[in-house]
This record gives structure tokens, sequence and C-alpha cells, in this order.
């Protein structure tokens, strides 16, 4: 029935013009990177200008769209995007579109209460590698059970921040009066959600005011199918699936599973009924009377990372503790970052800041992770010096002196090769704590005098401001 | 098609569209271009091509459409090889448990494709010397840091550790430079003070390993002890003759990177390594710094090996502890929370990582993390029923 997207099929229905104007060579280039997602089709001119394309271009979006649904939740720049998989294992092409991570707000709270805790996932960022993590929506909670009290509630975390919105309560009127707070549907919050006894409600709120919408059948596939199903046919496009997810014992088998099912059935078997982005709930783990909060944010940062690894396309979570949180956004970056992206940086001599002839010399390894963690900690750190890049086939600096890819004959190459002895007047280098053991068989090749810095980067500043500036007196 | 035609078949098509929300184009390929083209001035938008026509309005929709899910089941023709790490009395050995890893059929924790039947398996690791190690990790081995046997009989008994991974790194000639002979005597002491499986460890030193573990291989025969570990440009073949000759299991090394794992391994078989004696690493590395890499590798090792490839059949280690060298895990620094809680998770969520992606043996630091993986693994096996409602979430979480 489809026709498959391959280099021939979009190329096929491409100007086929080589025209350039797209800034490729011709369009068998712009073809594959079509597929590889590197371009989209409005970035063709002639597609976007020239109405006698306009056919094909709605043709060519329909055959290289993703086999899992891409929905865009709240507006401007907080926006995100969720779905738009294509396909099942990262090391396939790549994952696109990070998992949101929502915080979730109870209406029961004050609220002063309630602009904290909102704040505190809005400001939430940590500085990884060169990357800003952060937070991604409010999920507010009708934990009250009263109308009034959720629809205010919405209406305060609305105008609090910019963050997406989603609504959660499975009472449609409940879910109505909050929509049409001032302010609310324009965001183009998601509303949670639409159930086997509400869909009829829930589903027509949702397509009168242009709302993506959640179904949720714990534990119930072929409802959640159902759901999916007639909401679509109720006039609904942008539908999340959740399949329920059970954080405790043995129910954790099935949560992995459905996940796993929902997935494979969107991308392997083109179940168009279920090519939606998967949303779960970790914050699961804290329902129970009063849970140790230490217990129950550890095995809510479990579930969350174990859901990076399961398909999850949204998330909401209860803790805000920044330790629970980091593995979590983390792990997210690590498994987002395109599997294409080369593992080794250049090496060579490199500079940070703008190094004069006794700024300091240091040395590392040229995996990727590596090298922009050191860059970017030298960086922070107002650090200025001539950093020396060493060839350990992009292998970090622990594993590659195991490996013998750190080692002193090449670090003397590199020395010898790059312009380091012209642009120091002094010889002293500083090696990293990791390759300890090659001091001695450094100095000896190099003839430069070595000194073993930290083993961790963030520890360079205070390593320099102690031992560099004394080794420069003697 | 004549004119009168297509504007006959819009018209149906309209209707249609409007009745059901959506047009079946199956047989008439052909025609979608001129019909969108036909199509357009009245419905306005066509999103996910013409198989997707949105009415303008809701719709009312009487009841639940009907839909039946089928689970989406794949077939394996390949399996990973099953390993027993420790010998009992009856085996030549002294363990009084022996253990089986791998053996999977379907990728990991995909139950409704069947079940796997081995569990994943826990080492905690043990060193024949104080080291510097994190405070979270080494507040829990104060006082037996000065006694590897000691050490080893706490991670058994009180954090009930699968396996010990008894490092032998002071031979290195950078540290102490402890003789083969030395570091015999304390693998043996170790064995004795333990009953579970061991795997033994070198120092990292590519000259002096082999010789270490050739003699530690000698001092413990029969045991079916995991050797750790060769790798291309060690002298593997006097490791994989000293367990041939005594009896135990070699672990294969390569820093990520596919091709040379499978190269190695062929080295090691082509050497007389029957298939079911060796495990692999292909490295573990520490969230935030190249698990991604590993999570890759290990999806692709393991659906290589349940595809049928004979070369990445091998079960899989992974060495969860490198997490610790992760700032994240064991700086103190306010602004990230306690390191005691983040310590820990940080390896937890390391290990959880591989885990997902088709590890079978794991090394580790922390009590806490082998008691949490260990207590998720038999959750996602679907052990210990417990009563959790997640259906009012909204409403329950306090």
């Amino acid at each position: 029935m489809t026709e498959k997207a391959t280099l021939l099929t979009v190329y096929k229905l491409l100007p086929q013009t080589n025209c350039g104007e797209c800034g490729e060579v011709n369009c068998m280039t712009f073809a594959s990177d079509l597929l590889e997602r590197k371009k989209t089709v409005k970035e063709c001119p002639p597609m976007v200008k020239d109405a006698k394309y306009k056919a094909q271009a709605v043709r060519l979006t329909e055959l290289i769209a993703p086999p899992v649904r891409e929905i865009t939740l709240g507006i401007g720049d907080r926006a995100v995007k969720i779905g738009g998989k294509q396909v099942m294992y990262r090391h396939d092409l790549t994952y696109h579109n990070p998992t949101a991570i929502a915080i979730d707000v109870s209406d029961k709270l004050g609220d002063a209460e309630i602009i904290d805790r909102v704040d505190r996932a809005e400001k939430f960022q940590f500085m990884h590698i060169g990357e800003s993590l952060r937070l991604d929506a409010i999920a507010v909670r009708a934990a009250s059970g009263e109308a009034q009290r959720f629809a205010q509630a919405v209406a305060l975390v609305a105008k609090t921040t910019p963050l997406p919105l989603i609504l959660c309560s499975l009472d449609p009127a409940a879910l109505r009066l909050a929509v049409e707070q001032k302010g609310v549907y324009e965001r183009k919050p998601l509303l949670y959600a639409a159930t086997k006894d509400n869909w009829k409600d829930v589903g027509a709120l949702a397509k009168q005011y242009s709302c993506p919408i959640v179904a949720f059948s714990p534990g119930h596939l072929s409802v959640l199918k159902a759901l999916a199903k007639t909401l679509r046919e109720m006039g609904n496009d942008e539908i999340v699936l959740d399949p329920g997810f059970w954080t405790r014992g043995g129910l954790l088998k099935s949560s992995v599973e459905n996940l796993e099912m929902l997935r494979r059935s969107a991308i392997q078997k083109e179940d168009k009924d279920l090519a939606y982005p998967i949303m779960a709930v970790p914050a699961v783990a804290w329902i129970g009377e009063s849970p140790d909060p230490k217990a129950a944010a550890f095995r809510e940062s479990c579930m969350a990372s174990l859901l990076h690894t399961r398909f999850a396309d949204i998330i909401i979570m209860h803790s805000l503790d920044v330790w629970a949180l980091l593995p979590v956004v983390t792990l997210r970056q690590g498994v987002y970052t395109d599997p294409r992206r080369p593992v080794a940086v250049e090496a060579g001599l490199k500079t940070v800041g703008s190094p004069n002839e006794m700024s300091p010399v240091l040395l590392t390894s040229n995996f990727a992770l590596t090298y922009y963690t050191v860059a970017n900690d030298l960086e922070a750190m107002g650090v200025t010096c001539h950093l020396l890049v060493l060839n350990t086939e992009g292998l970090a600096v622990e594993a590659s002196v195991a490996g013998g890819q750190f080692n002193a004959a090449g670090v003397k190459e590199l020395v010898a090769s790059s312009s380091v002895e012209t642009k120091a007047k002094h010889r002293k280098l500083v090696i990293p704590g990791m390759a300890a053991r090659l001091s001695g068989e450094i100095e000896e090749l190099t003839k430069w005098d070595v000194m073993v810095g930290p083993k961790d980067s963030s520890q360079i500043k205070e390593y320099l401001d102690k031992f560099w500036n004394a080794s420069k007196t003697q | 098609m004549s004119e009168p035609e297509r504007s006959d078949l819009t018209k149906r098509l309209l209707e249609l569209a409007e009745k059901f929300g959506q047009i079946e184009l199956e047989n008439v390929q052909v025609a979608v271009e001129e019909l969108i083209l036909q199509l357009q001035p009245t419905m306005a938008t066509t999103t996910r091509g013409v198989a997707a026509l949105q009415p303008p309005t809701a719709k009312a929709v009487d009841r639940l459409l009907e839909a039946e899910f089928v689970k989406p089941v794949e077939v394996y023709p390949g399996q990973v090889i099953e390993v027993q790490l420790g010998a009992t009395r009856a085996e030549g050995g002294t363990r009084s448990v022996a253990l089986r890893i791998g053996g999977s059929k379907v990728p990991p924790f995909y139950s409704f494709e069947g079940a796997n039947p081995n569990k994943p398996a826990f080492a905690m690791d043990v060193f024949d010397m104080p080291l510097t190690l994190p405070k979270a990790v080494r507040a829990h081995y104060e006082g037996v840091m000065d006694d590897p046997a000691a050490w080893a009989k706490k991670c058994v008994r009180e954090f009930n550790a699968d396996i010990v991974s008894f490092n032998l790194i002071s031979t290195d000639p950078g540290l102490k430079n402890t003789s083969v002979e030395d570091a015999a005597q304390t693998v043996r002491d170790v064995l004795k003070a333990v009953d579970v499986p061991v795997i033994i460890g070198g120092s990292g030193n590519k000259q002096k390993d082999p010789v270490v573990l050739e003699k530690a291989a000698e001092a413990t025969h029969g045991e079916r002890c995991l050797l750790n570990s060769v790798s291309t440009d060690t002298d593997y073949k006097r490791v994989v003759n000293a367990a041939l000759e005594h009896g135990h299991l070699v672990v294969a090394f390569t820093p990520m990177d596919i091709n040379n794992q499978k190269k190695l391994n062929r080295l090691l078989l082509d050497a007389g390594l029957p298939k079911d004696r060796l495990v692999i690493d292909p490295t573990t590395g520490a969230l935030g710094y190249g698990i991604e890499y590993s999570i890759s590798l290990l999806e692709r090792m393991r659906l290589a090996a349940l595809k049928g490839d004979p070369e990445l059949q091998m079960p899989i280690l992974s060495a969860a502890s490198n997490a610790w060298g992760a700032r994240e895990a064991w700086m103190k620094t306010e602004a990230l929370g306690p390191r005691e809680y983040r310590g820990p998770l940080w390896e937890t969520v390391t290990g959880l990582a591989t885990l997902m992606s088709g590890a079978d043996l794991f090394m580790v630091s922390h009590p806490a993390t082998v008691k949490v993986l260990k207590g998720l693994v038999d959750g996602l096996l679907g052990a210990g029923e417990v009563d959790q409602k997640i259906e009012d979430w909204i409403t329950t979480i306090e």
C-alpha cells in the first residue's frame, strides 16, 4: 500500500533540475539529505515557490514522514516537539526529538507553592558538555477534585511560565473549564486524558480547541488502539498514547513490554493507529501514603532513565531534586546524541583564550566527550592555555592509557608535529592525572618537564593556581 | 480519466470524507496528484497525505471503534551462548553455587516474545590493596580494605553480591609490584573466604597481567573463575592456555569497537578456547561520558547474536562501576545535591542503561547499586507482584 521512501522514490518527486538553490550539488544529494532528515521539503525553494510542484511537495512530505507522528506542545520559544521517531534503535539512524520531561504540579498546593514549583522547573538547568539541559513542560494535576480550583491553578501556571502545559484530569467538565480560562487554549496545552469512559467529551474538547490529546488505557492495548482510532475519527490528529506505567515489583514487566510492543507496532508493523508519541508517568513511584521522599525520588529517577531506553517520548516526573534529575537529563542527552557524530575530534594544538608564550601547555585525548568537557571547563573557569590534543583513536584518557593508544611516543610525535615549541617558550607540559603512570616516559622522549595534573578537568584552575605559577618562578 | 469521471469521483470522495473522515486510496495511486488539486478548494488541509483528510469540525462518533491489538512478535534464529561461572565440588571446584549467565533467545526484557533462561548477575569490586575510592563507596568498606578476604566476604554476606570481582591492582609495577606468587596466594585466600564464583582481574598492565592471571589460574585450579581480561595486544594465548589447563573462563576486552571485538573473539576461539568459556567486555562508558556508545554497541551486538552472528553470541560483561569516573558521581558540590545519593544513583543508571541494552554480567562498587539493580531485574522479569493502582495517579500522588 504505502510506497517506501528510498533514494529513488524521493528523487522522483523532486524537481530534478539540479538548480542548486538548496545549496546542494544536485537533487540526488538533496534527496539523500531528506532521507537522513538533515533537510526538509521546505528547504527546496522551487517546491515552495512554484505552484506546479505543490502536489509533489505534498506527496513527498507524506512519503518521508516518520512512522511516529511528530507533535508540538505549547507555543513560542519553549514549545517542544515530541515523537517524530523514525527508527527502533538509535544505531539505525538517530533518535529525533528528545524525550520531553514534564514536572507535575498539584492543584491542592497553595498559589505561592505552585509559583515556586513552576519557577524551579522552568529555571532548572544543568550544563553538560557545552549543552544546557533543561526541563520541558508543566503537568497540572486536578488532585483536588474541584473543577474551579483546577481551572484557577491552570490559569495561574499559564500566567507564571512560558513552558508548555499538560492539563491532567479525567473529568471532562474540569478539563473544559481549565481549557477555557483566559490564555490557556491558545497555548496548545496537551489534554490528559481520554479514557474508555470519557473519550466522547474529552475528544470533542480537544477537537474544538485544536489541542493535542492523550489516550490513556492502563494495561489494555486494544482499548488504547480503539481510543486512538476513535479520537482520530472525531477529527483529532495530534494524539499521544499512554499505555500505563507501573513502577513496582513485577508490574514493571508489563509496563516495559507495552512500550516495546507499541513502538514496534508503529515502526516495524506500520500500524497507523499506533503511530503516535508515547507518554509514561514515572511520577507514579510517589503513589502511596507518605513515601520516603529519598527512596521515591531514587526510584522515580531510575524509572525515568529506563524510559529513555524504552521509547518514551514524553514523561511526567514529580521530584525536583537536582540529584535525581541529573542522571535523567544526562542519559537523555546521550541517547539523543546523533550516533553518526564522530567519536573523535581532530588532534593537534588548540588554544583556549589568547595564550602567550608563557601560558601553560595542557594535554588531553581526542575522544570528543573528553575534549569538549575539558575545553568547556577551561573556558568556564577562564583558563588561558595551549591545549595539546593527542590522537587516542577516540578513546578517553583512562581507557586509552590502559589500551596503549595514549602513549609517550604519540605525545612526542604530537609535540614535534604541532607548533607548540614555537608557541610556548617554556618546556613544561601538564598531563592528565589519569595518565600519571606515563609521566617518566613522556619526559624522557619529549625532553619537556612533565607535571601531573588533576584527574578531573574541573580542578585544573585550582591546580594551575597552585602549581603552575609556582613552577614559573623556579 | 475524463473530466466528468473526475468530478464524479471527487464528489464521492468528498462524501466519503465527510462520512468517515478518511479516504482509502489504495488502488488509485495514479490519480492522487490530480485529486489533491481538485480537492484543495474544499478540503483545505491535507495532513499525512490523502489518507488522512480531516473534517473541519468534530465528528459525532457514537461509540468506541473496534480495534484489536496484535502482539508484534519477531522470530530470532540465533541465541546467546550459556556460560557457567564457578564450579561446585561435584564439578571439581569448591563453590557452593555455580551461576549461569547468557543463553538469551529474545532481546533483553522483551518478555512478550519469550523468556530468557538466566537472570543477569552482579559482581562487586574488591581490590588487593587500599585505593582511592569515592567517599560514598569507601564508607561501606572501612575496616576491610586491608584484608581482601574480609572485603570479599562482606560483599557476599552483607551486600548480596552474586560474584566477587577481585582485582590484583597491587601487581602493577608502578604501584606495589606485588609478585605473581604473592598475588596467587591472595586469590586463594579470597576463594577460601567466599563460596560464590570469582572474577580475577589484573592491574591493567599489559605485560604483567598475562603472567599474573596465569599464576592465579593455576592457584585456583578447577574453580571456573573468570580471568579478566585479555585484549588483542596482550599475550592472550598464555591466558587462554592457563584457562584451558585449569578449567577457567576468559574475558575478552575491547575499547568500544564492534569489529575489534569480533576479531578478538575469533582469535580466542581459534586459540582453542571453547565458546562457552568466553565473556565479552566491549567497554561501558560512564553516564554522561560515553554511555550512549555502550548502549548502541550492546544493542547492535545483541541483535547480531539473535540474528545468528556466531562471533557475537557471547554473554556481555558491563563494568558499571566505571560510572565513578564521572565527576557528577563523586564531586562534592552543593548545587548538585548530596553525593551520598547522587553517586550510587549515577552507578545504578549507568548499569540500568547497559542492562536494558543486553548486558548479562555486571561489576559494581556500591551496595545500593547491587540492591536496586537486582530488584529492577526481578521486577522486569515479573517477580514480586504488588498492588499499585495507577489509574487514578492524577489524584493519588502526594
